[in-house]
């Protein structure tokens, strides 16, 4: 192996790379798109969110407040309630999603203390209509503040904040931590990686036998083991910039608690990628059309993890032939692994068994790829 | 530099080829090609598309493994040293074949990279193939958005950097507008005034003419190898007449069957004649026609051009195929 030919190919690579859209575009947005989408699972657009108002007070003001919900056009007021059992009927029967109580004591608590609450019940089991449902809500709530505020100091001709305080106080009910949430997202991080690392690879190859450069490539002295690093080399640095993203996304946007360690973070994480990423490359190799190299690549990556690597169905609830299946789905690894960094603090040493069955998977998978690129044209 | 008299091969030739063999299948593609080419020499290989030239030339620089026969290039052979092989050839495919997405400078550098190019040695290098591209100044321009001409000017630039000894160029002028063509030859012959040996294959006839030798290959087979003068005066089999004469059809028949004739045809208003060298002069032919009948003009040796001697070969070679 040559320093200086490897060198020439990870540059090209990398020069490639920044100049293709198509595969910076995979490389870049893509992730973002995927972690929204997953993230946020399907209801991400909420409209007409059925909720429910016990109104106890039944004042101009509370009215006002309810109208508001009512008018923003992201709930619907389908009933209105009349006794705290009433609310959770309401919310058993799956009537609404979010139950609104004012108390009947609200607007002169309001008066006497500056401050009073609603509270606002939600049906959990519906993780992200209910997070989002509860986001507008507070949005809704604090424009009430602003305005009860504003008219505050136009009557007394000083500014004031906190004058009129409403807050809401959520609850959630069957679902109380909202753990679905941090169990899944993790998951959705190595889904992903492995869409996104195969992807990336699978193009690299086949890219060179479509353009006709693959030939020029060959009867030149580099080696294969030149071709495969040289490729994979910069497509590993972007996988891995990938995940720092999709990973920063989790803690930041997604608040999944991180309770590990961020080297073994890293290990699992490089480890995962090159065995992605060499799969790619394998695909590529064999595959001499962009499209049905991608395709491909897609089919391999998805199914497995999606479905068998436990990212969204627990692995133990798997029929056992199932179960000795999932042995062999590299993600899973992965998944257990970020599960246990993310919400359980597992150090290196809990982890060993996913890890060690990473480390084999990414020598079998890059020892393979490295055999899999022939000098030849036929 | 000269080529050495056909037949004879020194184990210093820079391209040897022995029985080389390809089968796709049911399919021949390269059938028993024997060639030899000496240090320096420009050979063209010549043939129409789909003869085998390609498939020849990724044997011999190891791209695609022969079925059977063995080959070595300068000095290396192709099946157990096919490293070896890489690091002292240049290749031009078919097909264009730098990195479109690239700049120039940057499809130089690739390549000096890949080949190991001395980095002191980098900077004289580029500069000698971006002006021997005639692309001085367009360094930074994406090598996609050249034309043809440019296109292969630096793609010869690029199988060069490494100064390879031997350089297998496959139609590296098709597509490309007469004017670059000429230019492109002209670059071929100054690396063959530095030793370079050129194996270079084309369907234009008249490139032929700028080759030390020429190697005709037609299904797979190579039906003929020679210098361009060789081939025009050996070529048919015979030596050429070109006569004048009335009424062609008459002359056409008198013909047929005499004994050293080898082959008489039609061309426009003369009649091309092919006799045995030695068998029958322009004296006996004059004779011979006017014991016909026929009035004879002018009647004088002729050179065929390499078209002709190409379709008389092949179509002896299809003939033969048809006996046997």
């Amino acid at each position: 192996m040559s320093p200086r030919r490897l060198f020439a190919m990870m540059y090209k690579e990398a020069l490639q790379i920044l100049r293709d859209p198509r595969s910076l575009a995979i490389a870049l947005v893509m992730p973002l798109m995927q972690m929204g989408l997953l993230g946020y699972g399907v209801s991400l657009d909420i409209k007409h969110v059925p909720i429910c108002v016990y109104d106890q007070e039944n004042s101009q003001l509370t009215r006002s407040i309810v109208s508001r919900f009512d008018a923003a056009g992201w709930f619907s007021i389908d009933r209105r309630l009349h006794s705290q059992a009433g609310v959770r009927h309401a919310i058993d029967a799956g009537e609404c999603i979010a139950a609104v109580v004012i108390p009947v004591d609200f607007s002169r608590t309001l008066a006497s203390t500056g401050a009073a609450s609603i509270q606002a019940v939600f049906d959990a089991t519906d993780v992200n209509t209910s997070n989002i449902a509860q986001g507008y809500l507070q949005g809704i709530v604090a424009g009430v503040n602003a305005e009860i505020e504003t008219r505050w100091s136009a009557a007394h001709g000083v500014r004031a904040s906190g004058v009129g305080r409403i807050d809401l106080q959520p609850g959630t009910w069957f679902n109380e931590t909202l753990d679905s949430r941090n169990f899944i997202i993790p998951g959705v991080v190595a889904v992903i990686l492995a869409l996104i690392g195969a992807q990336l690879t699978s193009l690299t190859v086949s890219r060179e036998w479509e353009r006709g450069t693959m030939e020029q490539l060959i009867s030149t002295p580099v080696t294969a083991l030149e071709v495969m690093l040289g490729k994979l080399i910069p497509y590993f640095v972007v996988g891995m910039i990938d995940a720092a993203v999709c990973l920063a996304l989790t803690v930041f946007w997604f608040d999944v608690p991180f309770r590990g360690n961020l080297l073994t973070l890293f290990a699992a994480t490089a480890l995962f990628s090159l065995v992605v990423l060499g799969i790619g490359y394998m695909i590529s190799v064999r595959i001499r059309s962009q499209l049905a190299a991608s395709q491909i690549a897609l089919l391999v990556t998805l199914l497995p993890t999606t479905l068998l690597s436990g990212y969204t169905f627990p692995i133990d609830q798997m029929p056992r032939v199932i179960q000795a299946i999932t042995l062999i789905v590299y993600p899973r690894y992965y998944v257990t692994i970020l599960r246990g960094i993310f919400l359980k603090a597992s150090t290196l040493f809990d982890l060993w068994q996913p890890l060690l069955g990473l480390v084999v998977f990414a020598i079998l998978i890059v020892w393979l790829a490295s055999r899999a690129f022939h000098k030849r044209l036929d | 530099m000269s080529a050495p008299p056909p037949g004879t091969g020194s184990a210093d030739d820079a391209v040897i080829a022995e029985g080389l063999t390809k089968r796709f299948g049911a399919f021949t593609a390269v059938d028993r090609v024997t060639l030899r080419i000496a240090r320096g020499e420009v050979m063209g290989f010549i043939g129409p598309n789909g003869a085998g030239k390609s498939t020849t030339i990724r044997m011999l620089c190891g791209l695609v493994e022969p079925s059977e026969g063995r080959a070595s290039v300068a000095g290396f052979d192709v099946g157990s040293q096919s490293q070896a092989v890489r690091e002292h050839i240049g290749y031009m495919s078919q097909k264009f074949s730098l990195y479109g997405d690239l700049t120039v400078r940057e499809n130089l550098r690739f390549f000096a990279g890949i080949y190991r190019v001395p980095a002191g040695e980098f900077a004289g290098r580029m500069r000698y193939a971006v002006s021997m591209a005639g692309l001085e100044g367009q360094e930074n321009t994406r090598v996609a958005t050249l034309a043809g001409g440019w296109k292969q000017r630096l793609a010869l630039g690029c199988a060069i950097l490494h100064h390879p000894p031997v350089l297998f160029l496959d139609e590296p002028t098709s597509g490309v507008e007469p004017e670059a063509r000429r230019r492109f030859w002209d670059l071929i012959h100054d690396l063959a005034a530095n030793g370079v040996t050129t194996l270079v294959s084309t369907h234009y006839m008249e490139e032929a003419e700028y080759c030390n030798r020429i190697a005709l290959i037609d299904r797979g087979k190579l039906i003929a190898s020679g210098s361009p003068g060789e081939l025009r005066q050996r070529g048919l089999g015979g030596v050429l007449y070109e006569l004048e004469c009335s009424p062609l059809g008459a002359a056409l028949e008198a013909l047929r069957g005499v004994p050293g004739i080898l082959e008489a045809a039609i061309f426009g208003d003369r009649l091309h004649v092919v006799a045995d060298s030695g068998a029958a002069g322009t004296a006996d032919l004059t004779g011979l026609l006017r014991g016909r009948g026929v009035a004879v003009g002018s009647i004088r040796p002729a050179l065929p051009t390499l078209e002709d001697v190409f379709v008389h070969l092949v179509a002896r070679g299809l003939e033969t195929r048809a006996v046997g």
